[in-house]
């Protein structure tokens, strides 16, 4: 009976979730790294037991570490991040320039068929990578120095590349995001980047249609589809049908486009899951209800997800990396919020149920589809 | 030996107690004692100084004999009491005071 393992990344450690393929009783271990942030973890697709963690915290900085064996145990390895070559600046919230510093792993990215290379996304903005299983870091200087970089601007959240989408068929390409610059694609595995922000909107920034300083907040691809890419911006849902060339608004009729997480069906590349929340102002969902929305069409129709959701005096925000879909014939999908549930549900979203409840705020949920 | 005493999230991280004992060679400073810390729990690297600057993180701070050292040069030597084992040298970390850190 094939498993599914859940790594849950929160504000006060990570949790490991295991149940077999009905779905229905979980095995909850943890906390690792108690005490610290987890952003984010997530494992190795060439080989399920090799996990790593990015944990970090205000006091001490950052840590990674690695597991050997599915999360029993796990072991430090290197923290050093260190830009190559001279310091540039990009620019701080009142305008000025400021050097780029490390400060935090966001989002990991393990490679699509080799364990010991991991991509790591940080703040500030810049992709690292290791291909010796975390013992060494180096810097794909290539994002950092494009031309515009001397003109990103971090959010509220700090000035993150916070997603990292690996290409099955095409090794040399990679979909990044930063927040708030906006979307990055690399041909050449990274040594070159062109920004793929054509059709983006926001009218939060001076010139509504420049080609950086859109915040966006994550991207999702189906596998088999790779020119196909999904976005959720600060504000607006969109679709990309040339790998990030151009951007069409699918918002549709969900009830407010703002939001984070967004992310694709395992086995239906046309339908999408995104969890409306009410605004920028207010990180919450609308109206006390927590609703996933779901799209059976590649977006603009949508239908709310409501069945074993609490639909009442419900304030929640779920946070950019913290929903995933796992890969058994009837697709799993899993949410976390930061009031610390962990949702499941085991039919494509038609129904849900708590998986935990009480957990710290949840910064990040991926999960492994284990034969 | 030298005793250094560390902060709970870092004792969890290193896997130790309250307080190491270490061996440090030549004149027993701020630096020599946080390098030999380092050499032997190298998961602490950049937990008490930053990777690249090598500077202390902003909210830690360091003590000896009642004294905060934390300004002090690194080079210059610790009190006897540190360098003959009857006093720690302690990594303190700010209070949380109520934030949501």
């Amino acid at each position: 009976m094939a498993k599914v393992r859940l790594l849950v990344g929160t504000h006060k450690g990570a949790f490991v979730l295991t149940s077999d393929e009905r779905r229905q009783q979980w095995k909850v271990e943890g906390p690792h790294f108690a005490g610290w942030d987890v952003y984010h973890v997530k494992g190795s697709p060439a080989d399920p037991d090799r996990l790593y963690a990015a944990q970090s915290r205000g006091w001490f900085g950052q840590v990674v570490q690695r597991s050997d064996d599915g999360g029993a145990t796990w072991e430090p390895v290197s923290n050093e991040f260190r830009y190559e070559g001279a310091t540039s600046t990009h620019k701080w919230y009142d305008n000025t320039d400021h050097p780029y510093e490390f400060l935090r792993a966001w989002h990991l990215e393990p490679s699509l068929t080799d364990p010991d290379t991991v991509y790591a996304g940080v703040e500030d903005a810049a992709l690292f990578r290791t291909t010796d299983a975390g013992k060494t870091w180096e810097e794909l200087p290539g994002l950092r120095t494009h031309p515009t970089a001397s003109t990103w601007a971090p959010g509220a959240g700090g000035l993150c590349l916070h997603t990292i989408i690996l290409d099955k068929d095409n090794p040399d390409r990679i979909v990044t995001a930063i927040s708030s610059a906006g979307a990055f694609r690399s041909d050449d595995a990274g040594k070159t980047w062109r920004t793929i922000t054509k059709g983006l909107h926001s009218n939060y920034i001076p010139d509504p249609d420049a080609e950086v300083g859109h915040c966006v907040h994550h991207i999702a691809m189906h596998p088999s589809r790779p020119n196909v890419l999904y976005m959720q911006k600060h504000w607006d849902v969109m679709r990309s049908d040339n790998t990030g060339d151009s951007w069409h608004e699918i918002s549709g009729n969900l009830p407010t486009d703002f939001g984070f997480v967004i992310d694709v069906h395992a086995h239906e590349p046309e339908t999408i899951y995104v969890v409306p929340i009410k605004s920028d102002s207010d990180h919450f969902v609308p109206d006390g209800k927590l609703r996933v929305y779901r799209s059976r069409t590649g977006g603009n129709e949508w239908e709310a997800l409501t069945k074993g959701l609490p639909q009442e005096d419900c304030y929640v925000n779920v946070l950019r990396d913290a929903m995933t879909v796992d890969s058994l014939d009837s697709c799993g999908v899993y949410f976390g919020t930061t009031g610390g549930q962990v949702y499941g549900s085991a039919d494509g979203g038609d129904s849900w149920n708590a998986i935990v409840h009480d957990l710290p705020a949840v910064l990040s949920v991926e999960v492994q589809t284990l034969a | 030996m030298i005793r250094v005493e560390l902060p709970a999230n870092l004792r969890t991280l290193a896997n130790v107690g309250r307080e190491v004992e270490l061996k440090v060679d030549g004149p027993v400073t701020q630096r020599s004692v946080l390098d030999a810390l380092e050499a032997t729990y190298p998961m602490l690297r950049g937990t008490i100084r930053d990777q690249v600057t090598q500077k202390r993180r902003a909210m830690l701070r360091f003590f000896a004999c009642e004294e905060d050292l934390s300004d002090e040069p690194l080079d210059a030597p610790l009190p006897q009491e540190v360098a003959e084992g009857r006093e720690p040298y302690l990594v303190v970390g700010a209070i949380a005071g109520g934030s949501p850190g």
